[in-house]
């Protein structure tokens, strides 16, 4: 057996190099590969990470679920799609809402949109406003963080930003207060863009094997001098304000400005891959671990055990799938209150797959209530709450 | 950077033990259990260190 020795390999008629050999066996393939129907076999990672399933780390990057709806008049909280949350300091409003405007022909149904109803102007040193979403320490064992095989991370998104220039997306991690950002830079506004940017790995500080917010992923909008004044984190760092958004434009100066964003994917490795789309129920399946709501409830029965004394009825009211944690439940819209109804309920005995529903008022022994709604919407009814 | 208004709590009870903490936060009126995992539990417990948060006995 002879052994061709050669560094590139190049057709007679092209200009280039199909393939590319280095002296540690390295092979570059630097065009399409066809493998006319073969199997390939012997493929240990895909950029490093796994070859298949889930490699995108974001819930609900494709903005499909939004069980909140609509929400107006946001200072904070979360957005009207699933697992994104809003946060600010200064006088910044927006709405919130899941849109149709998406990038045409990029196979995306929905987008989150941040509409700007009260506009804050030049910030002051405190003011900041950014989008984030958090992750589960628990989910993130995969990057080997803190240890010498780290990995290095891939976001890769569509936005349409009402400002052209700088815009910075930070990585946080709260276990060990690092961090590290990324500048991109929008060329044209209100025109839908494909972004993607590359976090090294850090070989400082691990992820706690947990289910507490252990890193969250941040597109800031704004930010005053207290988070831009410093040099931007381009390798991750010790927590230092002002190094977190250096160079920011301001989203929010004017109530005109529209900010819009799809297809956030956070992946190991260093190649942004296309977008993994995940069907809807599996999407639904994942939000509903952080938040889960009722919508109408129609004779939901609830009882008063005990044989003697007054006291509230109650029934237990089961939290399919599991949540995070025990969440905390809200009550919204009208419940029925008249004869025979529980009223607006109270709840107790909370944990993650379950708790006791309790009717408003006491009841006299072995009376039977019924849970009721009126007229409420799908984002309405019993709220359980279990976000991060 | 989280922030929370709470502008009140009160332990719920029944049968005399406490099973949830009625808390209005951010305008909204939840039920909050007794959990440290939970977010507004944890924040309700880091404004009643600072003292800035008292939680009231149940009815």
């Amino acid at each position: 057996m002879s052994t061709l020795k050669t560094g590139n390999i190049t057709h007679p008629s092209s200009t280039g190099t199909a393939i590319t050999l280095d002296a540690s066996d390295n092979v570059t393939i630097n065009g399409p590969t066809n493998f006319n129907s073969n199997a390939l076999s012997g493929i240990a990672s895909i950029n490093g990470g796994q070859i298949g399933g889930s490699r995108n780390l974001v819930i609900n990057g494709a903005m499909t679920v939004q069980q909140r709806g609509t929400q107006t008049n946001q200072t904070g909280g979360y957005t009207a799609c699933d697992r994104w949350q809003f946060a600010e300091n200064g006088s910044s409003v927006i709405t919130t809402t899941q849109d149709t405007n998406v990038p045409v022909g990029k196979g995306f149904g929905s987008s989150l949109k941040i509409e700007v109803t009260n506009a804050s102007g030049t910030p002051t040193a405190a003011n900041y406003a950014l989008l984030r979403t958090k992750f589960e320490g628990q989910n993130l064992q995969q990057l080997a963080k803190g240890t010498s095989e780290a990995k290095d991370l891939t976001l890769s998104f569509w936005v349409s930003s009402p400002k052209t220039g700088t815009h910075i997306v930070e990585l946080f991690d709260n276990d060990n207060s690092r961090q590290v950002s990324r500048a991109y830079t929008i060329s044209t506004a209100n025109t839908w863009q494909y972004v993607s940017v590359v976090y090294p790995a850090d070989t400082t500080g691990s992820f706690n094997n947990a289910n507490s917010a252990s890193l969250q992923l941040a597109f800031w909008l704004m930010a005053g001098s207290d988070n831009s004044s410093g040099t931007l984190a381009e390798n991750w760092q010790a927590y230092n304000a002002p190094d977190r958004a250096v160079g920011q434009v301001n989203v929010m100066d004017s109530t005109s400005n529209n900010f819009y964003l799809t297809g956030v994917q956070l992946e190991v490795g260093s190649q942004a891959t296309p977008f993994e789309h995940r069907l809807y129920a599996d999407e639904l399946q994942r939000c509903l671990r952080y938040y889960q709501v009722s919508g109408t409830i129609k004779g939901y029965p609830m009882v008063r055990y005990e044989n003697t004394g007054n006291g509230k009825a109650y029934s237990n009211w089961r939290l399919v799938p599991e949540m995070r944690t025990s969440p905390s439940v809200s009550f919204s819209g009208t419940f029925i209150t008249s004869t025979g109804y529980s009223g607006t309920p109270t709840a107790g005995d909370i944990t993650a797959r379950q708790f006791r529903l309790l009717s408003a008022s006491s009841v006299n022994p072995n009376d039977n209530l019924w849970v009721e709604t009126n007229s409420v919407t799908e984002s309405q009814g019993i709220i359980s709450d279990a976000e991060l | 950077m989280d922030s929370m208004n709470i502008t009140s709590a009160q332990y719920i009870a029944d049968n005399g033990s406490n099973i949830s903490i009625q808390a209005v936060i951010d305008g909204e009126t939840r039920y909050v259990p007794l959990d440290p995992a939970n977010r507004h539990y944890a924040e309700i417990l880091r404004q009643v260190q600072a003292g800035t948060l008292t939680i009231a006995e149940a009815e």
